[in-house]
């Protein structure tokens, strides 16, 4: 066995998600019209056609894979996920919540109360979606037994409360007032199921969903089969038949769809992109904003307990160099800030760049001249071994020494929550809010920089009881504002999501981060 | 012959134990990584309530001599217990991934023994001539290179550039049998450092034994050459060979991950990434025992032949 020589080899997609309560969407908001589906297309794809098979090429879960939409995990769950099943909402390019299943939300003056009507659509047995069934579905996702993965996002609901209020109407009572509710409805995972299927047990043998395609095969770790579900209420899709391949390595699923094995291959190389891009064998699409690159800095703790240093910190970091080695150009540079190019995102800030004077002499006033810092990584995610040594580097010349140490990949994450001092971080995809409510709140789950200010947590409880959208949003920005002066996250970039596509395949959206709704969207896509 | 039979006995048994000390192993290691099925399966999302609920669910609770002991229980009475991460039989991932790898392992095997010998044979007949120095440097060069290295290439060239084979077998699943012309450059690449070691070891054992009193002696009798070579020289010069050839296979069928993992077929080598990734121990431990076994019976049968062929060899006794 010769595999380690390629750390890489076994890289999976891991999402970051939104656990937290939804970013900000219109109170109420209606889905009609407001559906940004119908022009996702790139531009000069022509009229769509209908039929043919589309194969996609994912890296997988191996033989522990299933359908279960509220186990899904990885970036292959949740596509499949997305094919069969459908939410109340999901989000739009810029995360905020789009309605989806559900076709009005509105809330109460206390917005600790949502009444949400469901839109006319039916299960691939013909039932219609119901109430009953999207409460099912949620209580399912928040049985403590389960430990599913949306049970933290849903955590806002008070769902012994919440009731159906006819076939189609539900009112959702909350624990606290939510203003940003229907991001919890686009929740990662928050799939609705009919009613009783996790009992009945046929997620692998017979899952029946409402999504845009049904069920035909499925073989876990190798192959998942689905064909077009006519009666959609979206639309049927344009496609017969959709499959799902597992190929965990990246350059089997870059050769399969160079050699017509695959029409669509998902997360590739930014090396791999620039060698294809424009030579008109295949096609790269590059999703920007889908994965935010950073540095974690504790700030509880010696030596980032001091704002000087954390300041420093963000002074020596060479963005610039930091995408194009580490990301391999593929992406953009960040201003410490979480979500740049989504909603709520304060981009009115100057653009932080290097300025090693400065950053020495900060150090110098915090007395933490000749600064020793270990910094943590991991193969975990493309780029973090290189930027960590890239930082090392950076660091040198403002006189501080930086020990990298390597971390194992498959516990990386639990390892750095509490542990060390800096780490290299990533997050996929997910509102603003969601990033602030996840990891800097005094009882985040993942509060990765022990960011836990009273006066902070008071300002999202306000955000979240706040009405007026305006009003909110400059809430949002006073908290990213001091986030940008002294918070823990040091965010050098953001990465493009790369995939690759056959030349035939038409109407895959490139604005998408991943993990939206766009994303992964094959009922939109067709074969020219 | 009872001399053999309770040789196969007693290493049957040291086998056994030999398997129970590497399953034994196998525990202690897995439980020494960081991170455990829980931490592994809340990836990017440590929320330690999360974890310790999955702890929970997984019986990861317990201690580990618990269930190690529930797990040897389970065995004796033929079970290899659930995954972790799934919950499914475990014999169903064997199963399922051994079918890939057993034929990967017969088809290369296959061609493995005329070609590594005929080789060999080739180069020993004209040792020191050009078609021994040919077949040498070549052999030589070919060990050299990294599968992965020569799997991108035959890729590159004979998939991408040429288009005579399918890059990989992506999505065809188990019906490996059913597209032949996939199999074709993961066999070649299983193939070629096995080749280069086997006919070198089997030039090297007739040169020794065209160059022994024994085949001297046979000359003088006026014995033809070819019924030299082959009845004569080459049983004692596949004794040694037999040795490798259970080794190479022994190695095919314990999962080969860099072409499995290029080429896309989901054999036993994936499912032991995944599940050791996944801190997966139940799947973990029972590949182990069935890699144990297959190990002890493969190179049990090596030395059954190596007795057969060259009896004074002594590597019974």
């Amino acid at each position: 066995m010769h595999d380690e020589r390629f750390p890489g080899l076994h890289r999976r997609g891991f999402l970051a998600t939104a656990t937290g309560a939804a970013s900000l969407g219109a109170l109420v908001l209606t889905g009609c019209g407001s559906g940004p589906a119908e022009d996702t297309g790139r531009e000069g794809d022509g009229k769509p056609t209908k039929g043919g098979r589309l194969r996609a090429a994912f890296a997988g879960g191996g033989a522990g894979e299933t359908l279960d939409p509220h186990l899904a995990n990885l970036f292959a769950d949740a596509a499949r996920a997305k094919a069969l099943y459908d939410k109340l909402a999901d989000f739009g390019a810029d995360l905020s919540a789009r309605p989806r299943l559900a076709e009005t939300w509105e809330a109460n003056k206390t917005l600790d109360r949502w009444q949400v009507t469901l839109r006319k659509a039916t299960f691939h047995d013909g039932r219609p979606v119901t109430a009953a069934d999207v409460l099912y579905s949620y209580r399912r996702i928040a049985d403590p037994e389960q430990a599913f993965r949306a049970r933290a996002s849903l955590e806002p609901i008070d769902l012994d409360a919440s009731r159906a209020t006819g076939e189609r109407g539900i009112e959702f009572v909350l624990k606290r007032p939510t203003a940003e509710f229907p991001n919890v409805l686009a929740a990662f995972g928050a799939y609705v199921v009919p009613q009783d299927s996790g009992e009945s047990g046929g997620f692998d043998t017979k899952p029946i969903g409402s999504g845009p395609f049904r069920f035909v095969s499925f073989t876990p770790g190798r192959s998942a089969v689905f064909r077009r579900y006519d009666d959609y209420w979206e639309g049927a899709p344009h496609l017969d038949e959709l499959e799902f391949v597992v190929a965990n390595e990246e350059s089997a699923r870059v050769n399969a769809l160079l050699g017509g094995q695959v029409e669509y291959a998902h997360e590739l190389d930014p090396t791999t992109a620039r060698a294809h891009e424009g030579k008109g064998q295949i096609a790269i699409v590059r999703l920007p904003g889908s994965a935010m690159q950073g540095f974690a800095m504790k700030t509880d703790r010696a030596p980032f307990d001091d704002k000087r240093v954390r300041e420093a910190f963000f002074l020596i970091a060479d963005r610039k160099e930091l995408v194009d080695g580490a990301l391999s150009g593929a992406g953009v540079i960040g201003n410490d800030l979480f979500g740049k190019g989504y909603e709520y995102y304060a981009d009115g800030l100057p653009q932080r760049g290097q300025d090693l004077d400065r950053a020495r002499a900060l150090l110098k006033q915090a007395g933490a001249e000749n600064l020793k810092v270990t910094l943590d990584t991991s193969a975990v995610a493309a780029g973090f071994v290189e930027a960590a040594s890239i930082f090392r580097d950076q660091a040198k010349k403002a006189g501080v020494t930086i020990d990298v140490e390597m971390g194992s990949k498959d516990s990386y994450w639990a390892d750095i929550l509490d542990n060390g001092t800096l780490c290299c971080y990533r997050s996929g995809a997910m509102p603003v809010e969601a990033h602030i409510s996840q990891r800097l709140l005094t009882d985040s789950t993942t509060n990765a920089t022990k960011w836990k200010h009273k006066d902070f947590d008071a300002l999202y409880q306000q955000a979240q009881s706040t009405r007026d959208k305006t009003e909110r949003a400059a809430v949002y920005e006073r908290m990213q504002r001091r986030l940008y002066t002294e918070g823990g996250f040091l965010v050098w970039g953001f990465a493009d999501w790369i995939l690759g596509t056959a030349r035939r395949v038409k109407g895959v959206s490139a604005e998408a981060p991943a993990n939206t709704l766009d994303w992964a969207r094959f009922d939109k896509v067709w074969l020219a | 012959m009872s001399g053999l039979r309770s040789f196969v006995a007693r290493r049957l048994l040291l086998g056994v134990l030999q398997t129970i000390a590497v399953v034994l192993l196998v525990f202690a290691l897995i439980e020494a990584l960081p991170g455990d099925a829980a931490v592994a399966l809340a990836g990017d999302q440590p929320d330690p309530a999360r974890i310790a609920a999955l702890r929970e669910a997984m019986h990861l609770d317990r201690p580990a001599h618990e269930r190690l002991t529930d797990w040897v229980t389970g065995l004796l009475h033929g079970e290899l217990g659930t995954s972790l991460s799934s919950g499914r039989p475990v014999g169903q991932y064997i199963c399922d991934g051994f079918g890939p790898t057993l034929l990967l392992a017969t088809l290369t095997a296959a061609l493995l023994v005329p070609a590594g010998f005929g080789l060999g044979v080739l180069a020993a007949r004209h040792e020191g001539r050009l078609a021994d120095r040919l077949i040498s440097s070549v052999t030589l060069a070919v060990y050299a290179v990294p599968e992965f290295a020569l799997g991108i290439l035959l890729v590159t060239v004979f998939a991408l550039q040429l288009r005579w084979l399918p890059p990989t077998a992506v999505g065809y699943g188990t019906d490996l049998l059913g597209h032949p012309a996939a199999l074709v450059l993961p066999v070649l690449v299983l193939l070629a450092r096995p080749v280069c070691s086997l006919s070198r070891l089997v030039r090297a054992g007739m040169i020794d034994a065209l160059a022994s009193p024994y085949v001297a002696q046979a000359r003088r009798y006026g014995i033809s050459g070819a019924r030299i070579r082959y009845t004569h020289a080459l049983p004692g010069a596949l004794a040694p060979a037999a040795q490798q050839l259970a080794r190479t296979v022994d190695w095919l069928l314990c999962g080969v991950i860099v072409v499995e993992a290029l080429y896309v077929i989901p054999g036993l080598g994936t499912v032991l990434l995944d599940a050791v990734a996944e801190r997966d121990v139940p799947v973990v431990q029972g590949l182990a025992v069935v890699f144990g076994l297959l190990t002890v019976v493969l190179n049990l049968g090596a030395d059954l032949v190596t007795h057969r062929l060259a009896p004074r060899a002594g590597v019974i006794a």
